[in-house]
């Protein structure tokens, strides 16, 4: 399959594409088997009733989250984030324009919960739910990364990410599940992360870390796990451990602890900051997972927890912790504030590592050897969880502001992309929200045409040959779909990469 | 007594009924749905205040419609606000003595109709002539533009060309507010603007004209940004944490 994938040209001038309808409708995620799907507690395949489960289950849904219901009814189709998303400018497949993606799911919704759609479905595009448009559900709604990009630009905010996390939800509940994220989701819980990797496997591999920056530095970098007592927990999502380039944000992340004297910590019982839980939309999973943290959070006794460089688990570590874990300030109630009287309220819970990173520089106790990333020109790339679902530091936009600082702070050369490609307008990579696998190269590779085609401005006007990002999933997708690009792989890196880099570790010889 | 005069009064009667309570109960049902999370889009306020002023943008300016399609934008703002002033004018047929502010609007009013109509033909024109917009219309979306257009050339053409009797037509609604049934004056033009008015009032509360009320519940767009500074809780996800936490 992979062979036959090649890249959509890009655009001369960057129009809006011409429609063509059905180009992706056979681009399917694989199904989740009986095996992972049962260990959720989802139906091991479609149920026989499908059709009353998934409109109990919408039904259900309209009544538990206010997004969904008024999503539902003030679309008025203008058409603004019509032209807004990446799949539908890389795959000009309508059903992947924003507003045609949620009215596969409000046409359900007008055919039985709205007096319009009961008695007049032809007029308002109302129909009926049978398992060709159950089978639709299952193929667009795996054909949207969550990204949010379409909610910046609808005059009512509406978020196509809050319909797709329904939409799975309902899939799920009648045992619709796609395998790659729910066969994750279940690895987290049966051993702790997303990767599948064994306390021993970790404990392993960080002591090669230590060996490996030891041979390149002559600094003893520690990279602790399980350390009771430690001032910080880092959470941080697994590929950190092992991937390329991830791992070299890691060994970032390790020497800044190391130059600040700050004492930290790695959790084996949670090994992920990753949350696929928001993927697939169900609150259960989603706090189960974040439960995970808290509990290592309370069995080391940590000061301060501080996320790692991932888009989506920053989100769901900024914008939702508090709420399913009280991993944050500001509750009155006895379950969150068990924990938040352990942690230091000086301290913004969870911090971020570039906040960390950033007000380590900003109080000058840092040194860096900026000439070190004198090879580099550099640009970045923003994250959608990141641009758009959360905040770094104390003001509005502080998620934009923050990286670039560090960036500036260790590089000498940096460079913007187009500005309607960056910040909150931001393009996805192509391969978020829970579409990072093999059996969706295509739709990855497409999708990602929007950002290659900013990349290559940069590369053609300033020579850019480096995107910092900070996000797990982009650094993964971009390495895979770069080459599809004629770009080299190794473009694409952490912005703690920089960082690592640069910095001047205490007491080198 | 005209029969006229007693099918509208009826007509308004239950129009004004379905219109007031259709929308009553569905912003009840909006306002008791639960938000479990917070999300808004980013960046966003960090205050309440910067909501109000968040909000206030949204609906005054349209600013994230300004930001995706300066053409629709345009076109929209002509509409609504065409529309703003087509009511504050309107306002005179059911004031005595007509408000000051009401009064004082009464010749910018007049650009008010124009500015509608031409916006809607604008709307029109986009959903009719770019494929994107085609797409994704219902024959309801070209419907409710088509009304409205009927309901402001019924309206132009009775200001420009066969001018009802329009004391009469005031004496008729100040009767109407009042119970007390008054003649219609007789204006096919008339008859017709009313009715088409009649029609967008019962539709209103089960039609995408929702997105009014809707607008001002979007959580993506009135939540503060404030997740980590304050436990943000809903009602059935706070019977949770009283569960024992064990994953
Ligand atoms: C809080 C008040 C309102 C706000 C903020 C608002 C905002 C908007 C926006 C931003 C659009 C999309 C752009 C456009 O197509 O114009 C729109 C569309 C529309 N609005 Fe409103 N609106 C409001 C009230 C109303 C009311 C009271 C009506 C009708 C009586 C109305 C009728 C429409 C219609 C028919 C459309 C669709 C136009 C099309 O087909 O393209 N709106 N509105
Ligand atoms: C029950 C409520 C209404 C009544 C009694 C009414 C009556 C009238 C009358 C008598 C005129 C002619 C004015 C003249 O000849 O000088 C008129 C004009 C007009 N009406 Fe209405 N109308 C009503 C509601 C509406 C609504 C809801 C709209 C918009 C959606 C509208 C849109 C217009 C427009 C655009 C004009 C022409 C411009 C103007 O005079 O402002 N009308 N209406
Ligand atoms: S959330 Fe992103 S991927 Fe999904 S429809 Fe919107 S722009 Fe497209
Ligand atoms: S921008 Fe919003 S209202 Fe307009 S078509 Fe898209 S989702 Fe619907």
């Amino acid at each position: 399959m992979a062979e036959t994938v090649v890249a959509p040209a890009y655009r001369v001038i960057p129009i809006i594409p011409e429609l063509k309808p059905g180009s992706m409708g056979q681009v399917r995620s694989f199904v989740a088997n009986e095996k992972i799907q049962t260990a959720l507690g989802f139906p091991g395949q479609v149920v026989d009733d499908w059709h009353e489960k998934a409109l109990a289950k919408m039904a259900e849904l309209l009544g538990k989250y206010r997004s969904l219901k008024v999503y539902m009814d003030a679309c008025v189709h203008c058409g603004a984030c019509s032209d807004k998303c990446h799949y539908f400018i890389g795959t000009q497949d309508p059903k992947n324009m924003p507003v045609a993606r949620q009215d596969l799911l409000r046409s359900v919704y007008r055919r039985y919960f709205t007096l319009a759609g009961k008695y007049f479905p032809w007029l308002v595009g109302a129909r009926d739910l049978t398992r060709d448009v159950l089978d639709e559900w299952y193929t667009y709604f795996n054909q949207c990364s969550e990204c949010r990009r379409c909610s910046v630009f609808c005059p009512y905010g509406i978020d196509t990410a809050e319909v797709t996390m329904a939409a799975r939800e309902i899939l799920d509940s009648v045992g619709y599940g796609q395998k790659y994220t729910n066969e994750i989701i279940g690895k987290v819980h049966s051993i702790g992360n997303n990767l599948g990797l064994p306390a021993p496997a970790l404990i392993d591999t960080l002591q090669g870390l230590e060996e490996d920056v030891k041979e390149d530095t002559g600094v003893d970098v520690r990279f602790p796990i399980d350390v009771k007592g430690a001032e910080v927990l880092l959470i941080t999502p697994s590929a950190d451990f092992f991937a390329e380039p991830h791992i070299d944000s890691l060994i970032g992340y390790a020497k800044v602890f190391h130059a600040a004297g700050i004492s930290w910590t790695l959790s084996s019982m949670s090994s992920e900051a990753g949350n696929f839980g928001m993927f697939i939309g169900n609150y259960d999973q989603l706090r189960k997972i974040a439960m995970r943290i808290r509990e290592a959070a309370l069995e080391l006794g940590v000061k301060r927890i501080v996320v790692g460089e991932c888009g989506h688990a920053w989100r769901v570590a900024y914008s939702f912790w508090n709420t399913l874990t009280g991993i944050g300030n500001g509750a009155d109630d006895p379950f969150a504030l068990q924990l938040q009287r352990q942690l230091d309220q000086r301290y913004r819970q969870p911090t971020h590592i570039c906040e960390l990173t950033w007000d380590l520089i900003e109080r000058n106790a840092l040194r860096f050897n900026k000439e070190a990333n004198d090879p580099y020109v550099v640009t970045f790339h923003d994250s959608c969880n990141v641009a758009r679902g959360s905040r770094m530091g104390d003001f509005a936009g502080g998620q934009f502001e923050i990286p670039r600082n560090i960036i500036r702070a260790v590089a000498n050369h940096f460079v913007e992309m187009a500005d309607h490609t960056t910040r909150e307008k931001t393009f996805c990579c192509g391969g978020g929200g829970g579409l990072l696998t093999d059996d969706l190269i295509d739709l990855r590779v497409k999708g990602a045409l929007p950002r290659m085609e900013a990349l290559q401005e940069v590369v053609d006007l300033h020579g850019v040959n480096f995107m910092a990002t900070i996000c797990a999933i982009c650094k993964a997708q971009f390495s895979k779909v770069l080459p599809y690009y004629k770009f080299d792989r190794r473009l694409v890196g952490g912005v703690h990469q920089l960082v690592s880099n640069a910095i001047i570790l205490g007491e080198t010889h | 007594m005209t029969t006229a005069g007693v099918v509208f009064a009826l007509l308004f009667y239950l129009a004004a009924l379905v219109f007031a309570g259709g929308l009553t109960a569905r912003i009840v049902v909006y306002a008791r749905t639960p938000v479990p999370l917070k999300i808004p889009t980013t960046p966003a306020p960090t205050t309440a205040r910067g909501v109000v002023f968040r909000m206030a943008r949204e609906v005054l300016l349209f600013e994230s419609l300004f930001k995706a399609n300066l053409w629709t934008w345009a076109f929209g703002i002509l509409f609504h606000f065409g529309l703003v002033l087509v009511i504050v004018r309107h306002l005179r047929y059911f004031t005595d003595p007509v408000w000051f502010w009401v009064a004082a609007a009464q010749p910018f009013g007049i650009y008010g109709g124009m500015a509608m109509v031409l916006g809607l033909a604008g709307l029109w024109a986009r959903r009719i002539l770019v494929q994107r917009i085609r797409y994704i219309s219902t024959p309801s979306d070209h419907l409710m533009l088509v009304l409205l257009l009927g309901i402001g050339l019924s309206g132009l053409a009775m200001q420009y060309g066969a001018h009802p009797d329009v004391i009469a037509v005031k004496r008729f609604f100040l009767g109407w507010l009042r119970f007390s049934l008054q003649p219609m004056p007789e204006s096919a033009l008339l008859y017709l603007h009313l009715s088409l008015i009649a029609v967008l009032m019962i539709i209103f509360p089960f039609s995408k004209l929702l997105h009014a009320p809707g607008v001002f519940f979007s959580p993506s767009r009135n939540q503060v940004d404030n997740p980590r500074e304050k436990r943000h809780l809903s009602s059935w996800a706070a019977v949770m944490d009283t569960e024992r936490p064990h994953g």
